[in-house]
């Protein structure tokens, strides 16, 4: 029982993760119908930016609710910019092309961010800073909790609802969801659907960016090419849920999360890849749509 | 006639898809307050003649001026808040957004809805009223038409522009569009029409052009046009 609730705790810290990042993969599909294959690589980027601003910046060792904002901040305005760049540069150009160029543009950008990364940092593991948060431990019963963890759940959770009351509530957010359904009709209502893709991009990345930071911060060992897995269990769950679906996006990340916890706990570490794609496999034979789907209510 | 009067003029407009020519140089204009309608065969060019005006396709040559600018090369996202609203061919609404949003997203283009154009509509189409949290895609035909006409209007344009608004519709909700058309239009909103049934649009209109594979065959006032015998035969269905 312990176990259980053990991989619980675990399944949902990592699966807030996968959410936040399935989310980047989910808005930019929604809107675009293109995979942003370089997501992951933009999750793992901001990993180092956030080592690189808190280590040069603040100085090692420094604890400070400040610090850890502003390292925040900085990091997900600095993945924004990229992302946005990202867009202009490997996207924008091919709108209009077949959408295999796309995919292949996506991909290549993405090798172009991770040898970057690597050019930058070098090809080895960096150890994230232990101290950016406080290693504070909760025992209750025979579970153990760290306070990464509870900044992770809960700061995930909140950005997740801000998201929501965004996309849901907002003008903006409205916007959102009328060019991601029919982008001329959009258009015809004074909608700059450039704009649009901006903002798509500037959220997804900065909420990759908090999840980059996060893996830092609960993994500590950092590589240039860790974007590359976890963006695909986040796309992973992105399909899981529904792709362009939001709500969908981080149901799926949790799932995810939990599923992969229990295979860890009770399988074994080195079989949790191989089963989040043969779940992969068994939803897109049987329901391709994702638990939550594309509402398809159009008339013709 | 002086050319302040012409709230929107095309001038020898010529549109292309990759190397087929749909529109080989038009000129038309329409003035304050006026009706007209834009009568023609399917692949006429009319849909594309109105795309080009609202900016979702581009001409190779030709300009368009609307309200006293030249907004040949203005995006389409940019002409709205010019005084420009066009309901496109098909509804094209929103269909997971409800009825209101979808009405909201017509007043995109202001800082905020104006909520006595708001009242109006539910005032002229109110089926929308009645359904305006239910999700568009769940509506009928003719109420998606009607909340395509509705949502045109929540941006106050000075020119609407409605692409086949009775397209698919039981004659019954074909009266009900033409007659929130005209109150439209009475209230001041100057509107551009195409049209395939002809005979309700030229009723409608002060004056018509009739398209022909991307050129204007014939243009007149309405009486001339329902009075024509060519136009009597090809469009109205009468028989010599």
């Amino acid at each position: 029982m312990d176990i259980f609730l053990q991989q619980i705790v675990n399944g949902l810290t990592i699966g807030s993760l996968y959410a936040l990042v399935a989310l980047g993969y989910t808005m930019v599909y929604g809107v675009m119908r293109l995979i942003n294959f370089a997501h992951g690589d933009l999750v793992a980027l901001s990993a180092f930016v956030g080592l690189t601003v808190y280590t040069q910046i603040f100085g090692e060792g420094i604890t400070s609710l400040i610090a850890v904002v502003a390292v925040f901040m900085f990091t997900a305005v600095i993945v924004a910019v990229v992302g946005v760049l990202l867009e202009r540069l490997a996207y924008r150009p091919l709108r209009t092309a077949p959408r295999l160029s796309a995919v292949v543009s996506a991909l290549g950008a993405g090798l172009v961010i991770q040898n970057a990364v690597m050019l930058i940092w070098g090809p080895n593991m960096k150890i994230f800073p232990s101290e950016i948060f406080p290693s504070t431990i909760w025992a209750i019963g025979g579970i153990v909790v760290t306070f990464t963890q509870v900044m992770i759940l809960g700061l995930s959770s909140a950005l997740m609802v801000a998201l929501y009351f965004f996309i849901n509530r907002t003008k903006m957010g409205t916007a959102i969801r009328a060019v991601a359904i029919d982008q001329d009709a959009a258009k015809l209502m004074g909608i700059n659907v450039n704009r649009i893709i901006m903002v798509i991009f500037i959220i997804g990345s900065a909420l990759g960016a908090v999840a980059g930071l996060f893996i830092g911060a609960y993994y500590r060992g950092i590589t240039f090419d860790m974007g590359w897995m976890y963006g695909l269990n986040a796309f992973v769950a992105a399909i899981m849920g529904g792709i362009g679906n939001i709500p969908g996006a981080m149901l799926g990340g949790l799932l995810l999360g939990l599923f992969n916890a229990m295979i860890t706990g009770y399988i074994s570490t080195q079989w949790a890849e191989t089963f989040t794609f043969v779940l992969l496999i068994v939803i897109l034979v049987f329901r391709p749509t994702g638990i939550l789907g594309e509402k398809v209510a159009e008339k013709v | 006639m002086s050319n302040t009067e012409k709230l929107l003029e095309v001038k020898d407009l010529h549109v292309s898809y990759g190397a087929i020519a749909a529109i080989k140089g038009i000129d038309l204009y329409v003035k304050k307050g006026e009706v007209v309608t834009i009568l023609g065969a399917n692949g006429a060019g009319k849909t594309t003649t109105l795309r080009t005006i609202s900016g979702l396709l581009k001409p190779i040559s030709g300009n368009i001026i609307f309200d006293g600018k030249d907004i040949t090369q203005t995006p389409a996202h940019d002409i709205v808040s010019l005084g420009m609203s066009h309901s496109p061919e098909g509804r094209r609404v929103f269909g997971t957004l409800s009825v209101e949003e979808n009405l909201m997203m017509g007043a995109y283009s202001l800082k905020k809805h104006d909520a006595k154009t708001l009242e109006w509509i539910y005032e002229i189409l109110p089926r929308l009223k009645e359904r305006r949290g239910q999700l568009a895609g769940t509506l009928s035909g003719g109420e998606q038409q009607m909340l395509a006409i509705g949502r045109a209007i929540m941006s106050k344009p000075k020119l609407l522009i409605l692409d086949e608004p009775s397209l698919g519709l039981a004659p019954v909700l074909v009266k009900v569009i033409f007659k929130a058309i005209k109150q439209i239009a009475n209230s001041g909103v100057t509107v551009l029409l195409v049209e395939q049934n002809a005979k309700a649009a030229l009723r409608l209109a002060n004056r018509g052009y009739v398209l022909e594979l991307g050129k204007i065959s014939h243009e007149g006032s309405s009486e001339e046009l329902l009075n024509s015998e060519t136009i009597q035969e090809a469009y109205l269905g009468k028989k010599k």
